[in-house]
């Protein structure tokens, strides 16, 4: 599902270039859960956003589901995601216009996906039933972050992308999400990949890889 | 539905959750569209009737035969150029009264002009008839002429106990104000027998005929209809006047939806940032933005147009009264617009939504998916652009300045007004902000520290409001200043020009005799003073030559602008004229000048003694010696007279002459009813710039209420803090409502001064390139204290809501702003 080759990343400052991520290789299978730890700044979410589509590599190369993003334009990139990747946020970012439901359902109706039975069952499965109609503010930090949650899992992805998603909630409410999610990855076969800081969270998943000064150790 | 519709209705759910931003945007838009096409209706409408006048005469705008002096000439030219083959029509115009009121009399002969293609109307069977062509005759007219008129179908109004109109008929595809009878009729109402105005020309090319100048020699000229179209000409300034107030609503109106689009960008940055990461690309969300744009340009459009329309006909009747008045234009007081009106309407507003938008959408491109929240992202934004803003702002006093020392004409004398208004628009934010500052730096009390540096933070949200604001009200001190002053100049020269007691307008020489004969024998007359009144060219001008009798009244009266002490004696001598302002403007001419003249006896050479304030007319003026004048137009019915004798006799002495005069009726007024008359015409020719103004003024305060209701929820986090160390909730808000009422009083002072610009722009530049005289400036502190007063309580009615809806807010809200990151 997921390969990365010799991956480098820097971002450019007053002083020069600061490398982030040095010579990364990985891989993700089919299914496949892996925790990404790190202390601060070690370029775990870099490396997802890359992962992602969201930032340009400098050099080596990224492929989800046989694509390779370096040969993708901004367009490209975007389809790829929406198509085949689901996002989840330390900052939920739901849409605050959007009901609920409709926030729910954002990416699959774009991607021509949406399924109104798989729909309803990912609404039962993280307890969201009650609140379709009411508006992101109208919610907890944890329901606001099985809405996230929800959202990318809505269209069946098949690379499920979350970036500290326990990390502006209490342990009890992360474990509650990270429990719904993992239940849901397992019922979808999607490949799942989290960073967190936790390692008592990382240890749920399958694998875990520790990222340390911008290279995996 | 697609992907690029999903994303324009999560774009439109913005405006469902934020139905006030929606109302701003599309309140603002309409507002701005109503008021600039409002004013395009009007200008349509009255060039409409300016161009059915024009075919009319011009036989569909062909070129004509014109006198060199001006004058009426014989028709054995006519008749000449027809016997060699040149295919000409005679028309002959006159004015004439009917019911007390003055018409236009045009005669044609309806067979060859239609020959030449022309004549609105005039090709219709009804003016070929035997019943125009033949006695009794018939008089046509458009219904509402008749109307304007008082008169009926059928009517056979009488001018004189000698003369009456042929019975009336309508036809109403005849322009407004002209009555159309045969031209042998014509010659015979306006004592012109044998005479023409003007001849149209079928074609100018020889084609074998006796050229043209063998045949008229220099006494005729050949002009084009452009040359001819006086009325097009004269009134082209005061329908730019129109469009420039239209241009400045619309723009004012564009303030507001550009904060508004700025503030919806920023609020939906990070959905925008959101559906970026799921997948929406820069293309698509680009396009749903484009789609969502227009669908609010068009709906805001159309409400703007039926606005405008519902303006534009409030607007006409004013703005119809005001170019007769002024310029004896006759416009049809009833709009008729065509799809073309609707179309440049809905562009307009499409066009103000893109230009108001251009900062949101570039945005677009840099939108990072990866960018942090910060709060108050937006006004971080506004800060930095008001630092270009300044310079902008310079950058435009330079070019008022440079264009007030080199630019020509009108165009040049709005864009210098422009200019001067829209960069103290600009440097506005940055004036506010210094001043902001070095209040805090003075303050001692914390809290009075923190409201001035509150206010500082308030002020990037609603510095485009206050733009607005400053622009309306400076607009408002600028022509308040004018109008004012005006005033106080028409109402002194009133005084100065209307010295008779009476004055009196007949037809005939012979007329004029039999009054003159009268009031000698009249013992209360003190003075009977008769001048009459030509036209000619100058310089390819037209220009009214008047004969006037220099008594004592006449000198002590005539006050002039520029001239010797003799000056009234070197006219008196006949070898000297006075010239009106807008003649010396226009010409260049100073006292001591020698212009010629062409008359019907030949170039006169006379020397320029004087120039004199002539408020009202649009026209060219000279005034020579009655000797003078009689020596050279010799033709000239004598038709105007004027009486002096005491206030309390005049009463007396019109009775009398309407019984011994009974067609001297609607031809005779006394001095008082003409001051009302002139008043209310000065009155009602503001009154459309009043109305315009007061509308501005309403935007800007539209769009300060607007603004205060937008920022609402940008205001908790700045007193959430405040209420959590202690303050009170009502004094929270009324600190608020104290400070927007600072930040709109501080915007009127600024106003003033930048309004003092705009009054002088329009005394010394605008006015004279538009109507060829200069007024005095005069400064009314009463009208500046009215407008801060007025300023303050549309602040307060702006503050009360947004102070109400904070009020209300409940704790548990103020709360998650001190614990959210937002």
């Amino acid at each position: 599902m997921l390969t990365v080759s010799d991956l480098h990343k820097s971002y450019a400052t007053p002083q020069g270039a600061v490398p982030v991520l040095t010579g990364i290789d990985m891989e993700l299978r089919d299914a496949e859960t892996l925790a990404l730890t790190g202390e601060s700044g070690s370029g775990k979410s870099t490396l997802l956003h890359l992962i992602a589509g969201l930032d340009h590599i400098d050099s080596g190369d990224i492929a989800v589901a046989g694509i390779s993003l370096s040969s993708l334009s901004d367009a490209g990139r975007a389809a790829l995601r929406r198509h085949h990747i689901g996002l989840v946020f330390q900052q939920f970012n739901l849409i605050p216009s959007l009901s609920v439901g409709d926030n729910l359902a954002f990416q699959a109706r774009i991607s021509g996906r949406f399924d109104p039975d798989w729909q309803a069952e990912l609404v039962a499965r993280l307890g969201l039933n009650g609140l379709l109609e009411r508006y992101p503010e109208q919610l907890s930090g944890g329901q606001q972050q099985r809405v996230a949650m929800g959202r990318a899992l809505a269209m069946q992805p098949s690379l499920l992308l979350a970036d500290e998603p326990t990390g502006n909630l209490d342990e009890t409410t992360g474990d509650a999400v990270l429990d719904v999610t993992l239940d849901l990855v397992t019922r979808t076969g999607c490949a799942f990949m989290m960073v967190t800081h936790s390692i008592r969270l990382a240890g749920r998943l399958e694998r875990r890889l520790h990222l340390s000064a911008g290279q995996l150790k | 539905m697609k992907a690029v519709g999903w994303i324009l209705v999560t774009l439109l759910s913005h405006w469902r959750r934020h139905p006030v931003q929606a109302v701003t945007l599309i309140v603002g838009l309409a507002l701005a569209t109503a008021l600039w096409s409002g004013v395009q209706a009007v200008n349509q409408e009255a060039r409409r009737s300016y161009a059915e006048a024009l075919d009319l005469l011009l036989g569909q705008q062909m070129p004509t035969l014109i006198s060199s002096d001006g004058q009426r000439f014989s028709q054995d030219v006519y008749v000449a150029l027809r016997r060699t083959g040149w295919a000409v029509s005679p028309i002959l115009e006159g004015r004439i009264s009917i019911n007390g009121q003055q018409a236009r009399l045009v005669g044609v002969e309806p067979l060859t002009l239609a020959g030449l293609g022309g004549g609105v109307g005039l090709d219709s069977e009804t003016a070929r008839s035997r019943a125009f062509l033949t006695p009794p005759w018939r008089t046509l007219a458009a219904s509402g002429t008749l109307k304007a008129l008082g008169l009926q179908k059928g009517d056979a109004p009488i001018i004189d106990e000698n003369r009456s109109l042929p019975p009336v008929a309508v036809l109403d595809e005849l322009p407004p104000g002209a009555l159309i009878v045969d031209i042998g009729v014509a010659q015979r109402l306006l004592a012109a027998d044998g005479l023409v105005s003007r001849l149209v020309l079928g074609e100018q090319m020889q084609n074998g005929r006796t050229p043209l100048r063998d045949i008229v020699g220099e006494r005729l000229q050949i002009v084009g209809p452009r040359m001819e179209t006086d009325i097009s000409r004269l009134t082209d300034s005061f329908h730019l006047n129109l469009t420039a107030f239209g241009l400045l609503s619309f723009g004012v109106g564009l303030f507001i939806v550009n904060s508004t689009i700025g503030l919806a960008f920023e609020q939906r940055r990070p959905a925008m940032r959101s559906m970026r990461a799921c997948g929406v690309s820069l293309g698509a969300l680009t396009a749903a933005l484009l789609l969502e744009l227009l669908t609010l340009a068009v709906i805001a459009g159309l409400s703007g147009l039926i606005l405008g329309y519902i303006i534009a006909a409030a607007l006409l009747p004013d703005v119809a009264a005001t170019l007769r008045g002024l310029y004896g234009a006759t416009v049809s007081g009833e709009l008729t617009l065509n799809s073309g009106w609707w179309l440049t309407g809905l562009a307009m507003s499409l066009g103000g939504a893109g230009i108001a938008a251009t900062g949101s959408l570039t945005k677009i491109r840099g939108l990072s998916v990866l960018e942090s929240t910060r709060q108050q992202a937006w006004l971080t934004a506004q800060r930095r652009r008001h630092r270009w803003q300044l310079w902008l702002a310079l950058f435009l006093f330079s070019g008022a300045a440079l264009l007030l020392e080199f630019g020509e004409g009108l165009l040049s004398g709005f864009a210098i007004m422009g200019g001067f208004l829209l960069g103290g628009a600009l440097a506005l934010p940055t004036v506010l902000a210094r001043i902001l500052e070095l209040g805090e730096r003075l303050a001692r009390h914390p809290l009075a520290k923190w409201m001035w540096a509150d206010s500082r933070q308030q002020l990037s949200g609603l510095s485009l409001a206050l733009m607005a604001l400053l622009v309306a009200l400076s607009a408002n001190v600028g022509v308040g200043s004018m109008v004012g002053g005006f005033r106080l100049t028409f109402t002194d020269w009133l005084d100065d020009v209307l010295g008779a007691e009476i004055y009196i307008r007949t037809d005939t020489s012979q007329q004029t005799q039999s009054l003159t004969d009268f009031l000698a024998d009249r013992p209360e007359v003190t003075a009977i003073l008769p001048h009459q009144t030509a036209q000619s060219r100058l310089a390819g001008l037209p220009v009214g030559i008047e004969g006037v009798t220099s008594d004592r009244t006449s000198r002590q009266n005539g006050r002039l602008l520029a001239g010797g002490r003799s000056a009234w004696q070197e006219m008196q001598a006949g070898s000297a004229a006075l010239i009106n302002e807008q003649l010396a403007n226009r010409l260049e001419i100073e006292p001591g000048d020698r212009i010629s003249l062409p008359t019907p006896t030949g170039v006169w050479d006379l020397r320029v003694a004087g120039i004199y304030a002539d408020y009202g007319n649009s026209l060219g003026e000279l005034r020579v010696s009655l000797d003078a004048f009689r020596a050279r137009w010799r033709e000239v019915e004598q038709t105007n007279l004027s009486v002096r004798l005491p206030h309390d006799a005049v009463p007396g002495l019109m009775t009398d002459l309407r019984e011994e005069f009974p067609w001297v009726g609607g031809r005779m007024v006394d001095q008082s009813t003409l001051k009302d008359i002139s008043q209310r015409i000065f009155d009602r020719t503001f009154a459309v710039t009043a109305a315009l103004n007061t509308l501005t003024l309403g935007v800007a305060g539209i769009a300060l209420l607007l603004s205060l209701l937008t920022l609402v929820s940008l205001r908790l986090p700045q007193v959430a803090p405040l209420w959590a160390m202690g303050i009170i909730r009502r004094n929270l808000v009324l600190m608020d409502v104290g400070k927007t009422l600072a930040l709109a009083a501080m915007t009127t002072l600024l106003a003033i001064p930048l309004g003092g610009l705009v009054a002088w722009c329009l005394v010394a530049v605008v006015n004279v390139q538009a109507f060829g005289w200069r007024l005095p400036l005069h400064l009314f502190p009463l009208q500046w204290l009215q407008l801060l007063g007025l300023a303050l309580l549309a602040a307060s009615l702006a503050a009360i809501l947004p102070a109400i809806r904070l009020w209300r807010r409940p704790p548990a809200e103020l709360i998650k702003v001190l614990s959210d990151e937002r």
